[in-house]
């Protein structure tokens, strides 16, 4: 076993998903699973070889510094559960 | 022939000739869509008064003789792309009800270009899935056989031009989303070079690999849409400002004298006989159009799968915590603020979803990034660069796009890794940022279509549209429908 039940449960943690006692002996098993079969990669020698980030090679992209029209308050706060006038209301964050 | 049935090109002809409009053909699909789509499930939602408003435009339009490269067209929208002021969904419960405040580049491409949206389709949760079971809103179901899935990520655009459901649609590939579904559902897709279209409103799975790309109903239809689809947009900062050729010019040219690369990793133990026959007569046709079959190898084959499901779920788990319940979307009640988190992302997020979530959090987490991502990215490059040493001996690659023809709805739910193995041919693509096209090459005893897979380098998409053309008009595969 490459991770166990308690670590499934801090990586649901870290990932901030509630799991069910079902679901973490689920998870345990497939991931399991899933990370044995990965592990055939280390078969592999890759001393030296740089690590590829992207597909086709692009640098920085920049554009000029110009200020465009927004969405705006009204229209970014329309799809929030929970928007009051200019912000997004959540429950207490803080004792 | 119904108008529902036609391509886009058949479609441009009758409106170029005034003997159909818009109105006409958009009656048609919407007509065909309530006679079939109750049994196949490719849509998410049907947007008929929008589609109906859009076809009364374009035949003013028209009249005016301003006739645009898809003026008229019927086109469904995986449920992936933003649609300003239309819910998109991702099918997902935690998108149920997202209401984009903008379009996707390619929607505001697409709608310029005169086409006509008649419904967003169906998908895996987050394209995160071979089969669209994933899918908060139920399964898609294949057309050639309503038992088996229609492939995915991408199934419901795959079904519905299959089913006729529309002339064509657009889909996403992040590994294999748009060629798998196209091959078990018998239609043509193309996965274009990572950063040729712009991914701008597209909702994102895993950034490095993600593409949008064409479901037509022949290679003509998708050299059409690439000529709409592909070119730079500020807006996307991987997108690549390089020239857009005339995709369409490609089409009906010989390919004689040309080198079909046949990866020998490619034909392995566990690919289906009948797939393996139809691949095997698809070169014979490839060497009657006068190419020359080399065979070629790809060393790294067997080592995809498992870096996409590194690299993957590792760019899904960051891309994903965007999903909070703060800003948009569903949010479970609660009274803290770390609990709400947790219960919306518990209660928001399907199982397949969340599994790779999990993954990708732990391939990334304190310690473990040497032994994960950094590992799958090294032996990323060195699949890359299997790719580039082909391409010196071939000008175009040939593979089957699927081991098997589409699998029976639930047959692989319970099994993760089962149904990752479905997308073996394709991942690799992705990984390196290549483009690929799937095109039917035949039908399994039991009237299941099979697909062909060509990959080129990187932005010779015109090369994908030649070959496959010049095998299309060779071949000349039964044109067959599925009876629905």
């Amino acid at each position: 076993m490459k991770l166990t039940a308690q670590e499934v449960e801090y990586v649901a943690h870290l990932a901030r998903l509630e799991i069910t006692p079902q679901e973490k002996e689920k998870f345990t098993a497939q991931l399991n699973d899933i990370l044995l079969y990965i592990d055939k990669l280390n078969e592999l020698d890759t001393k030296g070889v740089e690590p590829m980030s992207h597909a086709i090679g692009v640098t920085n992209s920049f554009r000029e510094d110009n200020v465009v029209e927004s969405i705006g308050t009204e229209k970014t706060l329309a799809n929030a559960p929970d928007g009051r006038g200019e912000f997004f209301r959540v429950p207490k964050v803080i004792e | 022939m119904e108008l529902y049935q036609s391509t886009i090109h058949e479609l441009q002809d009758k409106i170029k000739e005034g003997k159909t409009t818009a109105t006409a053909i958009t009656e048609s699909v919407l007509q065909r869509i309530d006679a079939v789509e109750e049994k196949v499930h490719s849509y998410i939602r049907v947007m008929k008064d929008e589609a109906l408003s859009a076809a009364a435009d374009a035949d003013k339009e028209i009249k005016k003789g301003d006739i645009k490269a898809l003026s008229g067209i019927p086109i469904a929208l995986k449920d992936i792309v933003c649609t300003k002021g239309i819910a998109t969904t991702c099918g997902s419960h935690i998108l149920h009800n997202f209401v984009p405040p903008y379009d996707a580049t390619v929607v505001e491409k697409l709608r310029a270009a005169g086409a006509i949206f008649v419904g967003k389709t169906n998908m895996d949760e987050f394209a995160m899935g071979s089969s669209t079971e994933t899918s908060y809103f139920g399964p898609t179901r294949n057309p050639w056989d309503l038992e088996r899935i229609p492939g995915g990520s991408s199934g419901g655009s795959a079904a519905a031009v299959a089913a006729d459901e529309c002339a064509a649609s657009i889909g996403s590939d992040t590994g294999g989303s748009i060629r798998q579904p196209a091959a078990l559902c018998g239609i043509v897709g193309m996965k274009p070079t990572y950063g040729r279209v712009s991914r701008f409103g597209l909702i994102a799975f895993a950034s490095s690999l993600d593409q949008i790309g064409p479901f037509t109903k022949d290679v003509e239809d998708c050299a059409i849409m690439m000529n709409v689809l592909a070119g730079y947009d500020r807006k996307e900062s991987t997108s690549v400002n390089i020239e857009v050729p005339d995709y369409r010019q490609f089409a009906g040219q010989d390919i004689k004298g040309w080198k079909i690369g046949i990866p020998k990793e490619y034909f392995v133990e566990g690919i289906d006989p009948e797939v393996k026959a139809a691949i095997e007569a698809s070169i014979k046709t490839m060497e009657k159009c006068g190419a020359q079959s080399v065979e070629i190898s790809l060393p790294h084959t067997q080592y995809c799968l498992a870096v996409y499901y590194i690299i993957a779920p590792a760019e899904a788990s960051s891309n994903l915590a965007r999903y909070d319940g703060v800003k948009y979307g569903f949010r479970a009640p609660a009274s803290e603020l770390l609990d709400m988190y947790k219960k919306t992302r518990m209660q928001g997020f399907g199982a397949e979803v969340k599994r790779r979530i999990m993954i990708g959090t732990y391939a990334l987490s304190a310690g473990y990034y040497d032994a994960y991502y950094k590992k799958a990215s090294q032996v990323r490059a060195l699949i890359k660069r299997d790719f580039e040493e082909a391409f010196k001996k071939c000008d175009v690659i040939l593979t089957p796009t699927t081991p098997t023809p589409a699998f029976k709805i639930g047959e692989k739910t319970d099994n993760p890794l089962q149904m990752y193995l479905s997308d073996i041919f394709t991942i690799s693509t992705n990984l390196a940022g290549i483009p690929g096209i799937s095109l039917p090459c035949g039908f399994t005893k039991s009237g299941l279509p099979i697909g062909v897979q060509f990959l080129a380098g990187h932005f010779q998409e015109g090369k994908l549209i030649q070959a496959a053309s010049a095998y299309e008009q060779k071949a000349q595969i039964e044109k067959r429908r599925p009876a629905l």
